[in-house]
């Protein structure tokens, strides 16, 4: 694996110096609107991809995080949230007490495997949110639970939300990229290949697929957290939706699942399309099945999400490009490039 | 000599059938034993006991001294047991050079530290070097050929320094040229030190390679000796083709 370079890191410098400058220029309240779900579910699939992607655990369950992370705001900041930013200093703790929660979670449910798996999890899902329905002192219940309203100006009152979505995007991509770089990248993908052979040379398997489970289940309840302070009612129907679990699967797997951009560029596409979609449907459900079709078009077109199924197309024509030469693979020495193939992998 | 490995007793049953029916045999540290048998013997079934994949019903696997039993794959190997199997595992979208690295085993302080560090691709390429891969280092695995693959996962347990390699049917469907260099690495690893307990159906490469052998049918052990005693052995030949 090739350490990511200059131009990864520029490429990742001037996206988020994007992403922090478009409130200053001016934008409308609409687009920062969207912007704030964009960015949240951007997030929210780059912290699934570290589980779903690089350990190739499908969960379906990671909304019932989400679900704790916000109620975790709406019980601590019932009455007054302070000077408005005590709420996203309480994030570092819910991150840190879901991953530890979800580790005892993970441990039962990854004994199971792929198909079962998704569905053990699935279960998670819906324990959550008939918990969240049932446990009324703490919840409200289908009453719903408000947080305290933050005191900001009308005029920039999105913009702390904005920028703590923008926060956790950055800390889940720079996670992604460790897990990459480290040893803990390298025994994933061990695991997501071939866990029982895994086994057999010694990777710790059960150690890494909970480290991984943790840290992302940890992310997805610290954004569901800014979520919560930002809608600012907690409804268990919208608080552990399957739409969002729906949503942060479909966007990773778009974008390219056990990429670093992939989940980003998954979300960046998928989620105005749904606005889109949304405005120009009306109040009727029809939105959902244009956006189901963009998905499935462009599953049909790249089957391994965009980013894989794109940078294979372009080595391949590099190293076609190059001369009829042998397949890879024959015994015969040959030379190749071996960055081509790098970014084949990537 | 001692006994490296000593398995008492190994019994396992799929449904009515015993796979493998109160099987005892061992290996001396320092050579390279041939498990051999006509198909559906157990041998592989005995294999997948011994490196803790497969529960068995009864029967005790010793190795190196300590039990077996309740053991997991993953421990066994970093106790220096290590197997291929014979469909060549490898990780196909890591490079060879990864799927050297991750198999060479590492602390936990490591499993934070970088996904393949100035030392680990050193030694990595040396072992590469030494099977004649080197110039696929950088490749995915998956570009691999079966021959090359099946190398490239020998090569990936012996990172560890294992003292003990279980190979499964390590020629089967490698072309010839490919069989002499995998008996070469295998002659040279044991001149090393390493002891190896080999699955093979290529006679011709157990006569040559190995000593002793040990026969198996229908999952217990009917024959142990030199492979000269074994060629004339009355029970093996009537196992092979048939009383």
């Amino acid at each position: 694996m090739k350490p990511v370079g200059r131009a990864g890191l520029l490429r990742a410098g001037i996206f988020f110096l994007l992403l922090a400058l478009i409130p200053v220029l001016g934008a409308p309240g609409w687009l920062l609107t969207t912007l704030i779900f964009t960015v949240m579910y951007a997030g929210l699939a780059s912290s699934w991809n570290l589980v779903g992607g690089y350990a190739g655990y499908p969960s379906l369950g990671h909304v019932a995080f989400f679900g704790i992370g916000a109620y975790a705001i709406g019980l601590v900041f019932t009455n007054s949230v302070g000077s408005g930013f005590e709420p996203f200093l309480l994030l570092p703790v819910i991150g840190v007490a879901v991953g530890l929660l979800s580790i005892p979670v993970g441990w039962i449910a990854m004994r199971t495997r792929a198909d079962v798996f998704a569905i053990v999890t699935i279960t998670l899902l819906f324990i959550t949110q008939t918990l969240a329905f049932n446990l009324k002192d703490l919840t409200g219940g289908a009453q719903g639970k408000s947080v305290a309203p933050p005191p900001f100006p009308v005029e920039t009152f999105d913009w702390p939300f904005y920028y703590a979505m923008v926060v956790m995007l950055a800390i889940a991509m720079a996670i992604s990229l460790y897990f990459r770089r480290s040893k803990i990248g390298l025994s994933l993908a061990t695991v997501r290949a071939d866990e029982d052979k895994a086994h057999g040379i010694g990777v710790r398997v059960t150690a890494v697929k909970l480290l991984a489970f943790a840290v992302s289940c940890g992310l997805v309840a610290m954004i569901g957290g800014v979520w919560a302070y930002y809608v600012g009612f907690i409804y268990p129907q919208f608080a552990v939706d399957p739409l969002i679990t729906i949503g942060m699967v479909l966007m990773a797997f778009l974008g390219g699942r056990g990429t670093l951009w992939g989940p980003v560029l998954g979300a960046f596409i998928l989620v105005p399309a749904q606005e889109y979609f949304a405005q120009t449907f009306g109040a009727s459900e029809l939105y959902l099945l244009a956006y189901a079709a963009v998905f499935i078009v462009i599953m049909l077109f790249l089957p391994r999400g965009i980013l894989p199924s794109v940078s294979e197309r372009l080595a391949r024509r590099r190293l076609a490009a190059r001369g009829p030469g042998e397949s890879p693979g024959t015994d015969a020495a040959r030379p190749v490039d071996p960055a081509v193939r790098m970014e084949a992998a990537r | 000599m001692t006994a490296l490995l000593e398995v008492e007793g190994l019994t396992k049953r799929f449904g009515g059938v015993a796979a493998v029916d109160d099987c005892s045999f061992s290996v001396e540290a320092g050579t390279i034993t041939a498990l051999i048998g006509p198909n559906g013997s157990g041998k592989t079934t005995a294999f997948n006991m011994i490196t803790g994949y497969l529960k068995q019903d009864s029967g005790t696997v010793r190795f190196d001294g300590g039990a077996v039993e309740r053991a997991r794959p993953a421990q066994l190997y970093r106790r220096g047991l290590s197997r291929t199997f014979q469909q060549a595992r490898i990780f196909p979208e890591l490079t060879a050079i990864e799927n050297l690295v991750v198999a060479a085993g590492f602390s936990w302080r490591d499993l934070f530290g970088r996904r393949v560090s100035k030392r680990d691709e050193e030694r990595a390429r040396r072992m590469l070097d030494e099977f004649r891969l080197s110039h696929l280092a950088d490749l995915p695995a998956g570009d691999l050929s079966y021959g090359q693959r099946k190398l490239l996962e020998f090569a990936a347990v012996l990172m560890s320094s294992p003292k003990l390699v279980l190979l499964d049917e390590p020629t089967a469907g490698v072309n010839p040229v490919m069989i002499d260099a995998m008996e070469r690495h295998i002659r040279e690893r044991n001149a090393a030190g390493v002891t190896f307990l080999i699955v093979e159906h290529d006679m011709q490469l157990v006569m040559r390679l190995c000593d002793p052998v040990i026969v198996l049918d229908q999952g217990a052990p009917i024959a142990f000796g030199p492979p000269a005693a074994i060629q004339t052995d009355e029970r093996v030949l009537e196992a092979y083709l048939g009383g």
